[in-house]
């Protein structure tokens, strides 16, 4: 799976850790339903952190598109009430 | 592709595929391909140069704030020594303006500053991809027959394409907060040009409506703090502050 995060680059993760991104976006997805602005940081700090614990960089020469877009680091609450909606960042 | 990037490269993927509809011979949409990625890759340049510029002015105008502090602060002192305590209040009140102004103006050039540093590496990895599709579509348009050569155009062209999109929201969240800076930085300009900075001794006593905005704005507590200070260093405090005679040397 090619995981972007908007403004870094992209990162290959195994194919496993999609349901452990997916579920920490649903997870995210409520918190930011409910205002709740520190769960959503606290959530959102670990999606970065499984994409930079498991992912390896792509080189910059590979043309590959990315099955999944993360929104840049340093999204604010307000933006992530724009991303983090419905069926969040990944669709069920 | 949802997501805050996806909505960004869905609108790219589009445009790609039209292009790539619109030439019946792959070679020839490979030739068109590259050859608008180069394009746009000048763009985004121009971008990240008006970043930059953006940058500039904000730090030249926090300079001035600079300036504009030291002035004030020389101002109230004048004010005192001749005993105008309301003068003295009154570009104290400015000065911390002033002051606030400049923090926020100096922290906001820094984050700026580090936008500026990731937007220069995420170009050099879309003129990476760019000079990939380069060599890429030469061997796709040697090696492949016209219908496999449309599904590997396609992916490669969609690489280099979500890359710039990627740098393309970037710089506009550069830009974005660059304009908010601006619309701040150009409050205070206005602020200066309503004589707010300007020299003291051509202000009446009398409260403006920019004074009066002015005493809201800024801490009273900070500005009777300096004031006290400033008297004392003047010789003009209280029995309880460490007073100097008027024109006695300070060692």
């Amino acid at each position: 799976m090619i995981v972007r995060i908007a403004g870094e680059g992209q990162f290959r993760l195994p194919d496993e850790d999609a349901g452990r991104l997916n579920e920490l976006d649903n997870r995210a997805v409520a918190a930011v339903e409910q205002g709740d602005e520190t769960g959503f940081r606290e959530l959102w700090s670990q999606m970065l952190e499984l994409v930079a614990n498991d992912g390896n960089t792509l080189d910059d020469e590979e043309l590959v598109e990315s099955d999944v877009i993360l929104p840049p680091r340093d999204i604010t609450f307000a933006e992530a009430r724009g991303e983090f909606t419905g069926d969040g960042l990944i669709p069920d | 592709m949802p997501g805050l990037g996806g909505r960004m490269s869905t609108v790219i993927k589009a445009k790609i595929s039209r292009m790539l509809d619109r030439a019946e011979d792959p070679g020839e949409t490979l030739d068109y391909g590259y050859q608008k990625q180069v394009e746009l890759l000048q763009n985004v340049k121009k971008g990240i140069a008006d970043v930059v510029t953006s940058k500039k002015r904000l730090q030249m105008q926090s300079s001035k704030l600079e300036q504009q502090i030291v002035k004030l602060d020389t101002q109230a002192r004048q004010a005192l020594s001749q005993n105008r305590e309301d003068l003295a209040r009154l570009a104290l009140e400015r000065k911390t303006l002033a002051q606030t102004e400049l923090q926020s103006l100096d922290s906001q050039v820094k984050e700026l500053e580090g936008q500026q540093e990731a937007l220069t590496a995420n170009e050099q990895k879309l003129r990476q991809k760019i000079e990939q599709f380069r060599t890429k579509k030469e061997v796709i348009k040697a090696q492949y027959s016209a219908a496999e050569a449309q599904v590997r155009i396609s992916e490669a062209a969609n690489g280099v394409g979500e890359q710039m999109a990627d740098l393309g929201l970037a710089i506009q969240r550069a830009e974005d907060k660059t304009e908010t800076m601006r619309a701040r930085a150009s409050a205070v300009e206005e602020l200066e040009k309503a004589g707010t900075f300007e020299d003291l001794s051509q202000l009446g006593g009398g409260q403006d409506d920019i004074d009066r905005q002015l005493s809201e704005l800024t801490s009273g507590v900070q500005v009777d703090d300096e004031l006290a200070k400033m008297k004392a260093e003047l010789g003009q405090g209280g029995g309880d502050a460490p007073a100097l005679e008027q024109g006695e040397e300070k060692a």
